[in-house]
């Protein structure tokens, strides 16, 4: 046995005699980028799953096709707290490159399985390790070399659920699933599985720290990811016209349409009720979504932040133009080149004012994959409502990532196709009317699709350069009077943009956040609840423009707390501007590593924030994962941007 | 130089069309350009062209990006929706609303600097996605509306008023739509109405992209000695490919020509286009053929106009996308929410 030496000694378990930790537990797995260990980790989630046990599962992937590093994150947590935890219990070691780091990275106490080549259990003596020589157990599984590296990663699947008490059946359930029923994909993978259970059994010690057992929480409830969800969502909100341009993390959102489309949006003589163009770039994608929106479709485009900043001049016109369309923005971090396969909250302010002039947006936010789905109808509602480029705004974490739900209600509201004038009508009002002609005082104007049957039907469109007849004009007055109007829709739209779920208890500390953060907020509020007795309120922002509920719930508190995932607290800033003479009870706590924000993060951070006494009203930063910052310290100009060069620049003293 | 047109029926104006409309029904608001601007010599054909043709204006929608050229919807078809959108990009927009609404018949007015520089992707994609619109190009080799700066179909050692030469060649858009592939490459030139007409009523039949490069000087900053795209430049190398006859599919007009001289190219519509041949046997719809005159005209330094490509049997992008046959944008509820079942099963295969 000297070549698949055991770290502990199988005859004892660990964690004997203490009570386990069930159904309360993180896996993550290291592997290589390419190697086939996506469907490995989905069949591990789904197995738990389908445990009766609540669980998420979250891709940490490199911008690379093959060969870099990534990391796959099970959570599975009886309370239903989904969201990331940064503390890692159950480590699957697959990747040499990283094997050192992720060991490194591990809680004391915590367990790891590794592939045995790796040696991990030299790297440190506090963690529990499980050596597994994989290469060995999968020679027997394929004599086809690419065959057997996919199923190398099944094995550890086996390994796992041997540990921790995962049912064969779920696992194989899944495996059905995961593989569509195809029989030939399906035998390879039980046999992988049923080695790594094997050799678990016969050569691993027991473990009973942390267990898994059958529970009743996920009966009846579905796993999809946001853009699927988003997707669903547009095709039952009678979307027909979708325009896209691929960019992480957004393209599965109009692949999923496609797909979905293709099942429930061909009619009985076997034509399409949509069109899905992939254009040339995200400029044309959102040029075709106006172009549609002007013509009388319901239309929508989705992208990430540098497709929005491309899109900008477009959004411009469709705001002063006054054309509906629908733009989802599935956030990541920064740049093209920066981290484009990691999950922010940075395009807020770009959505709020994107574009040229004074421009104001509608953004719907989802928290939840059920609120990709309802917002996806929504948006397209909202758009030919208002007349107006309607943004989504969800993120790399929500879009991409696995989440648990309820199944989606059948929508039963009809849809809202706003103020249009028909060819009748435009009779009854004689051909009387103008396209910018505020006639019912909210804002928003009445208008004429092209291909109305008319004589005065046509207008001409132009962006703000007209009058409320549509016609040219450069007079001053013309032009005040038009975004003047503009703003009195955006009033208007307070009345219809998802108002705010509000939790309001009787605390001083009120709560405020927005997308995906709200499961590390829900899950915070729980810790603070139950560790320190500290009850909190809290509001989850659904929309801007901001609502009345939003100045009521800052007006009741003492300290309002705004926790987003950008750096500068972008959201913060808005409301700031918003609440006046409130801004001083406003608090920021950011998380941004490019990492879902996690609930101990919160907790530390108000924790901490609670306890400094002079707090540097009436901003104080608590920038999350680092130090916290104090008052601003003087700066002096460094010398060497005014070109003089040190004497030895740092790491040139050679 | 032979006339450009080939006569057809007693080429007596007509006062009212099949509508009962007649020509003031079609047009637009007063031009804002300069007097003489080439671009309002192609307005008024187009006017006439949608009048003759008996187009309902109603079912017509325009499109422009940004320059003198893309202010012109605004003076024809006042009974057509218009869209002034941004520059170089009105593809995507006539693309979406044709999405939405195909039924419509797209004019899109552009100009070499909005096609050719900014717009330069977008008309590429246009052309090969063969997006049914009348694309006229108003080129005059300049940038009217900035104020004279030099556009990317600028001739190689034209000058400009203050006297600054080009010193690179120019792009030719004929060249560029025929070697993407579209169906339907014309040139024109503002001077020349007759030949202008033809060529737009043609485009109207025509269920495709039809790119019509139209040299359309521009009278105050670029119709000097020394340009290039003036109306006496123009005029001087005008070269005809052919004479070029149009008979729409509702006159039944039978033309006499001598067997040989002339080429007869049916539409979707069942309209026809006749080519009179003026020197060798031109094919166009033999994209070499066209690539190889268009060459051979610049080496020649001649403005070569006519009927440059036709292959009118293409499918449109909207065919291509089997979509049902009433406009997307006017599906009702039922037809684009799926049933409630459809949900479920979606539903089901999650769980």
């Amino acid at each position: 046995m000297s070549e698949t030496l055991i770290a502990a000694d199988p005859a004892e378990e660990v964690g004997a005699g203490s009570e386990p930790i069930v159904n309360d537990l993180t896996i993550h797995v290291a592997t290589v980028n390419g190697s086939g260990s996506q469907s490995s980790n989905n069949v591990l989630m789904r197995s738990i799953f389908q445990m009766g046990v609540p669980v998420s599962g979250k891709n940490m992937f490199p911008s690379n096709i093959a060969g870099l590093p990534t990391w796959f994150t099970i959570r599975a947590n009886k309370d239903g707290w989904i969201g990331r935890k940064k503390e890692v219990d159950l480590m699957v070691c697959m990747n040499a490159q990283t094997a050192r780091e992720d060991v490194e990275d591990l809680p004391s106490g915590a367990l790891c399985i590794y592939d045995a080549p790796l040696n991990c259990k030299a790297i440190r003596d506090d963690i529990v390790f499980f050596e597994v020589p994989f290469a060995k157990l999968a020679a027997d599984l394929s004599t086809d070399s690419k065959l057997r590296k996919l199923l190398t990663n099944m094995v550890y699947v086996g390994i796992v659920a041997e540990l921790i008490g995962i049912d064969r059946d779920e696992i194989l359930n899944a495996i059905t699933k995961q593989f569509k029923g195809k029989q030939k994909a399906i035998d390879p993978n039980v046999a992988a599985i049923d080695k790594g259970i094997d050799y678990a059994k016969e050569n691993l010690p027991k473990q009973n720290k942390w267990r898994v057992a059958r529970m009743n929480a996920t009966q009846g409830k579905i796993i999809i990811d946001g853009n699927a969800a988003a997707a669903i969502g547009s095709i039952f909100g009678g979307v027909t016209v979708v325009t896209w341009y691929p960019i992480t993390p957004s393209s599965s959102l109009c692949e999923s349409i496609i797909e979905y489309a293709k099942q429930t949006r061909i009619d009985e003589n076997g034509k399409a009720t949509f069109a899905v163009v992939q254009a040339e770039d995200e400029l044309a994608a959102v040029g075709m979504v106006l172009g549609a929106g002007w013509a009388g479709a319901r239309s929508m485009t989705s992208t990430a932040g540098p497709g929005i900043s491309l899109m900008a001049e477009f959004i411009g016109l469709g705001y002063f133009a006054e054309i509906p369309g629908v733009i989802w923005d599935i956030q990541r971090v920064g740049p093209s080149t920066g981290l484009p396969t990691r999950t922010a909250q940075g395009d807020v302010n770009q959505l709020a004012y994107l574009s040229h002039g004074d421009t104001q947006h509608i953004v719907l936010i989802p928290s939840s994959v059920s609120e990709c789905f309802e917002f996806a109808s929504e948006a397209l509602d909202l758009a030919e409502q208002f007349q107006t480029p309607i943004f989504v705004m969800s993120d790399l974490d929500l879009g991409m990532n696995n989440w648990m739900s309820d199944p989606f209600e059948y929508p039963t509201k009809p849809i809202q196709r706003g103020k249009v004038l028909t060819a009748q009508k435009l009779t009854e009002l004689q051909g009387k009317w103008g396209r910018y002609d505020d006639i019912d005082g909210d804002g928003i104007p009445w208008r004429t699709l092209p291909g109305t049957d008319h004589p005065f039907a046509s207008y001409f469109t132009r962006g703000s350069g007209h009058d409320a007849m549509a016609r040219y004009s450069e007079k001053p007055q013309d032009y005040k009077d038009t975004v003047d109007r503009l703003a009195k829709k955006y009033e208007t739209a307070k009345l219809f943009v998802p108002k705010p779920v509000v939790d309001q208890r009787d605390a001083k500390i009120g709560f405020i956040a927005f997308g995906t953060t709200t499961w590390a907020l829900e899950e915070s509020r729980d810790q603070l609840r139950r560790e320190r007795g500290v009850e909190t309120s809290y509001l989850r922002l659904r929309a801007l423009p901001l609502t009345q509920e939003l100045h009521d719930f800052v007006a009741a508190h003492d300290r309002i707390y705004i926790v987003e995932q950008n750096r500068d607290g972008q959201m913060a800033d808005i409301i700031r501007l918003a609440v006046g003479e409130d801004q001083r009870k406003i608090r920021k706590i950011l998380h941004y590593t490019g990492l879902p924000c996690d609930a101990r993060t919160i907790t530390d951070a108000v924790l901490r924030m609670e306890s400094t006494v002079e707090l540097p009203e009436p901003l104080l930063l608590v920038r999350a994962e680092a130090k916290l910052t104090g008052g601003a310290t003087s700066i002096s100009r460094p010398a060497t941007l005014d070109g003089v060069m040190p004497a030895a620049p740092r790491g040139m003293e050679d | 130089m032979a006339e450009s047109t080939l006569k057809i029926g007693t080429g007596e104006a007509i006062k009212e069309n099949r509508l009962g409309l007649k020509p003031l029904d079609y047009q637009g608001g007063k031009s804002t350009l300069c007097a003489g601007c080439g671009h309002d010599a192609i307005s008024n054909q187009i006017v006439r062209a949608f009048f003759e043709m008996s187009v309902k204006a109603e079912k017509v929608a325009k499109f422009s990006g940004i320059g003198c050229s893309s202010k012109t919807p605004a003076y024809f078809l006042q009974r057509s929706h218009g869209f002034n959108s941004v520059h170089g990009r009105m593809p995507a927009v006539a693309t979406g609303a044709m999405l939405a609404n195909h039924m419509l018949k797209a004019i899109g007015v552009s100009g070499d600097g909005d096609t050719a520089s900014i717009g330069l992707g977008q008309f590429m994609h246009m052309v090969r996605r063969n997006i049914p619109i009348i694309y006229i190009i108003e080129n005059n080799g300049v940038y009217g509306l900035t104020k004279g700066q030099f556009s990317a179909t600028a001739d190689e050692g034209s000058k400009l008023k203050t006297g600054v030469l080009n010193d690179l060649p120019p792009m030719d858009l004929c060249a560029l739509a025929v070697e993407l592939g579209c169906g339907f490459v014309a040139r024109g030139f503002a001077g020349d109405p007759k030949q202008m007409v033809n060529i737009l009523k043609a485009a109207i039949a025509h269920d495709g992209t039809a790119v019509i490069d139209v040299i359309s000087p521009c009278v105050t900053f670029n119709n000097h000695e020394g340009s290039t795209k003036g109306y006496t430049y123009s005029k001087e190398h005008q070269e005809l490919l052919h004479q070029i006859g149009f008979v729409p599919e509702y006159e039944q007009i039978e033309v006499d020509y001598e067997p040989g001289t002339t080429r007869e190219v049916t539409l979707h519509d069942g309209s026809r286009i006749l080519l009179k041949k003026l020197e060798e046997d031109y094919d166009p719809s033999v994209a070499i053929q066209a690539l190889q005159r268009l060459h051979r005209a610049v080496d020649s330094g001649q403005m070569l106009t006519g009927l440059i490509h036709l292959r009118p049997e293409k499918k449109n992008f909207m065919d291509l996308l089997h979509v049902v046959d009433e406009p997307l944008g006017q599906l009702p509820l039922e037809r684009v929410r799926p049933s409630k079942e459809k949900l479920d099963k979606i539903m089901r295969d999650l769980m």
